[in-house]
């Protein structure tokens, strides 16, 4: 066996006093794919920060190739070849490929930039990596896959031969998705080693040699991934045996809550049609870009709509501003959550009652009172923070979407919609939403459920409509809510070809 | 967990430090008369500094505020004027100096919100229109009121502090309660830390934008009234002349971030009394006028590198 191309040893991170990585001790082996699973706050990304030099160690060793290094900013973890492919992309929109590929790293002749050799040796890169990127296209045309696809190549142009991905595939469709864990394998034949993040467990066995479990801040264990099944790594890393991750459906009642008629944007949404039934989980389906969202944020006031007209309760509406949707009793949770749902520099309360503030206005804000009822949000869902002055960028993924839920919540809404509620969100809080959906429908709310994972729409909702480029291309219900019916409609097949 | 966050206080410290070194050079430092006299120089900018506090919070900036204090000012004594004598006719001026305030706020706010200019560029063009029409209306020559009870407002005292102080300190109370303890201030914070979350959240973002250019404005109404009535005239050309600079490093030395987001009343207080006793300390000490701005930029250039520091 080759010697270890990074060892960790008796990592320990405390944030403020408290620790959140024991003494972690790992050796990662050259050329391998070493998968790192565990549940959110489960100390997976605090982990990765430490080797990409992000956040420094509170004590502990990390050794590269035999050597013990000090890594204090991303920039030692580069020089020592560790680049980590983060989730949110850090690319320059307004430049196009090889110029952020080789950002910070130009080729120059003398004074002037070498745009000639930049834009060759990007085109090599790109053709290794089998993908038909344009090394002159601009990166705000580019699809979130290909952004990504730049990233790593960007990696590799440094001369990276440690590549730490965190959670890669939650921004992707299925497809990208294979395409890719082909490109992790040609990575892998050229020697990289490869740390990636998740909490997916089929693709973690799918596409890793070795695998890391995490939970609490303790390395439970360490396994080829030959000798795992599903069960057994979901039961390492929540602690328990899962059971029932979905609820059981209920019937929704005849009357409609919500009636979308004639709704288009020019050039993004095509005569869409639908309504909402009380108590009902109405899930929306469709690959990335099929124009899910569009239709949530037009719903919302927070989009221009160039016709369409909106029934709440029955009652025609007109909906122009998210204020006029709120007092509608609508809410929608976006599937940007640091985009579009947070303030991260704001503490829990703030968080929580940003929308609801009125609520707690009297001349001036009842500070009492609003703590007291995010209390009731904090222990309702279970929120894991240090305090509740805590503020939202120090959460973990799946606290900060408690958070957002809760925000939301506190409007009292009675038509909720969610928009990828569950991304990059660990098992047993994917759980919990789930459960707390259905218990929203037993207190008389209707859900708009929008999603990428098929899994949990076929799990979840009582009927489906499925998107495609803008389009609603059918609505399921029953028993054709099954994998390959919607796969077929987002695919947009014809009836007759099938 | 009860670790205390000592970059909070950053400015208080400094201030505390400033003052001891301040007394220590110069016996005459702690002078009650002193100590009154630099609290009423910083007052006239420190009203204002109040207001910024909310805009550079909010994401934006007012580098208007200087030739608007001029131009408000030539405004106000000439309503004085033609108004006639007595209390009645200050009053009036006083209300109409903070309504024009306001009003040219508005139009900032209006252009920044509305056009969707820059506010560093639309505060800079208005800035320009500012002092023009000042020197226009007023012909470039000096504005005397002609009240006699005018010099009064800002030229008294209230239980021997300078009034320009009083209004100073309790308006930086009523902006502290506004910015912390109101959804208007949380508001602020939230558009200034993230807007696109804030439409989100249903905030009217524009609109709360628009009203922080609005109150700078009335801070500006405000401190015009002091300066005007504390000199009993308005010089067109020098009034509030590079205010804007002095305005917008007291937030900053006070630890408001000139990204947005986030910042305190009490800390563009101090941020405004550091400024006031650097000035104050030079001139005892007998420095150089030329090199007093060499001082007080590498004192803004401390804070800001301080602010740096702390966020990395």
């Amino acid at each position: 066996m080759s010697s270890p191309v990074l060892q960790l040893s008796n990592i320990v991170k405390e944030f403020s006093g408290v620790r959140v990585l024991h003494e972690i001790t790992l050796d990662v082996l050259p050329g391998e794919v070493l998968g790192i699973l565990g549940e959110n706050g489960a100390g997976k990304s605090t982990l990765l920060k430490i080797i990409s030099g992000i956040y420094t160690k509170t004590s502990g060793t990390v050794s590269v190739n035999g050597k013990v290094v000090n890594l204090k900013t991303p920039v030692d973890a580069k020089k020592l070849g560790i680049a980590m492919i983060p989730q949110e992309f850090n690319l320059i929109s307004s430049l196009n490929v090889f110029e952020n590929i080789f950002l910070g790293s130009e080729i120059k002749s003398g004074l002037f930039l070498n745009k000639k050799t930049m834009r060759e040796q990007t085109h090599e890169l790109l053709k290794e990596l089998k993908t038909d990127l344009d090394p002159n296209a601009l990166i705000e045309d580019l699809t979130v896959a290909q952004k990504q696809m730049v990233e790593i190549a960007k990696a590799l142009v440094s001369n990276a031969n440690i590549l730490i991905m965190d959670e890669p595939t939650t921004v992707l469709t299925e497809h990208e998705v294979r395409i890719l864990f082909e490109l992790v394998e040609r990575l892998k034949a050229r020697g990289v080693t490869i740390l990636f993040i998740s909490h997916k467990l089929k693709e973690v066995k799918q596409l890793c040699d070795r695998l890391a479990i995490l939970r609490d801040g303790h390395l439970i264990s360490l396994d080829e991934v030959t000798g795992l099944n599903e069960k057994d790594m979901a039961r390492k890393m929540v602690g328990r045996e899962l059971n029932q991750i979905y609820p059981e459906k209920s019937a929704p009642q005849e009357e409609t809550v919500l009636k979308v008629s004639n709704l288009s944007i020019d050039g993004v949404l095509k005569n869409i049609n639908f309504e909402l039934k009380k108590g009902e989980v109405l899930g929306f389906s469709g690959l990335v870009g099929a124009g899910r969202t569009e239709t949530a944020e037009a719903i919302m006031g927070l989009r221009h709509k160039d016709s369409g007209a909106l029934e709440v309760n029955g009652k025609r509406v007109e909906v122009n501003s998210p204020v006029e949707a709120v007092n509608l009793r609508l809410a929608y949770l976006s599937e940007d959550r640091q985009g579009k749902g947070l303030i991260l520099n704001f503490d829990i309360p703030k968080n929580i009652t940003l929308i609801s503030l009125k609520a707690y206005v009297k001349g001036l804000i009842n500070k009492s009172l609003e703590r007291k009822k995010v209390k009731e949000f904090v222990s309702l869902f279970d929120i894991k923070a240090a305090s509740l002055d805590t503020k939202l960028i120090n959460l973990s993924g799946g606290n900060q979407q408690k958070v957002y839920l809760s925000k939301w919540m506190d409007t009292y809404p009675e038509i909720l919609i969610l928009d990828e509620p569950t991304r990059g969100i660990d098992v047993n809080t994917k759980k919990d939403i789930y459960h707390f959906i259905r218990q929203l429908i037993d207190d008389g709310l209707s859900v708009i459920f929008i999603s990428s994972e098929l899994e949990e729409i076929i799990g979840l909702s009582n009927r489906v409509i499925v998107m495609r480029s803008g389009e609603i291309m059918g609505e399921l219900t029953g028993e054709d809510i099954n994998e390959e019916e919607i796969m077929y409609h987002a695919a947009g097949l014809t009836r007759q070809t099938a | 967990m009860s670790k205390i966050d000592w970059s909070k206080y950053a400015p208080l410290i400094a201030l505390i430090v400033l003052v001891a070194i301040s007394a220590m050079a110069s016996e005459h430092f702690l002078a009650a008369r002193n100590i009154s006299n630099v609290l009423r120089q910083v007052s006239y900018t420190g009203i204002i500094a109040l207001g910024m506090t909310f805009v550079i919070i909010a994401g934006g900036i007012d580098l208007s505020v200087g030739s608007m204090l001029a131009l408000v000012g030539v405004l106000t004594v000439m309503i004085l004027n033609a108004v006639g004598e007595g209390w009645f006719a200050v009053v009036l001026a006083i209300g109409a100096a903070i309504a024009l305030g306001a009003l040219f706020g508005l139009i900032n706010g209006a252009i920044v919100t509305k056009g969707r200019v820059a506010a560093f560029i639309a505060t800079l063009a208005t800035m320009s229109i500012f002092r023009s029409l000042t020197l226009y209306i007023s012909d470039a020559g000096e504005i005397v009121s002609t009240n006699q009870k005018y010099p009064d407002v800002g030229g008294g005292y209230f239980l021997s502090v300078p009034n320009p102080v009083w209004v100073f300190l309790s308006l930086a109370i009523i902006f502290h309660i506004l910015l912390n303890h109101t959804a208007f201030g949380r508001h602020v914070c939230a558009i200034g830390s993230n807007a696109t979350v804030s439409a989100y959240s249903a905030i009217k973002v524009k609109t709360i934008y628009l009203i922080t250019f609005v109150i700078t404005g009335a801070t500006v109404g405000i401190s015009a009234v002091m300066l005007s009535s504390r000199l009993n005239s308005v010089s067109p050309g020098d009034a509030g002349l590079f205010y804007e600079l002095d305005v917008i490093a007291a937030v900053v030395i006070g630890g408001t971030s000139l990204a947005g987001g986030k910042g305190t009343i009490w800390g563009t207080v101090i941020g405004v009394i550091i400024l006031g006793i650097i000035n104050n300390m030079l001139n005892l000490l007998g420095v150089s006028a030329y090199l007093q701005g060499t001082v007080k930029g590498l004192v803004i250039l401390v804070a800001v590198l301080a602010q740096y520091k702390q966020t990395r």
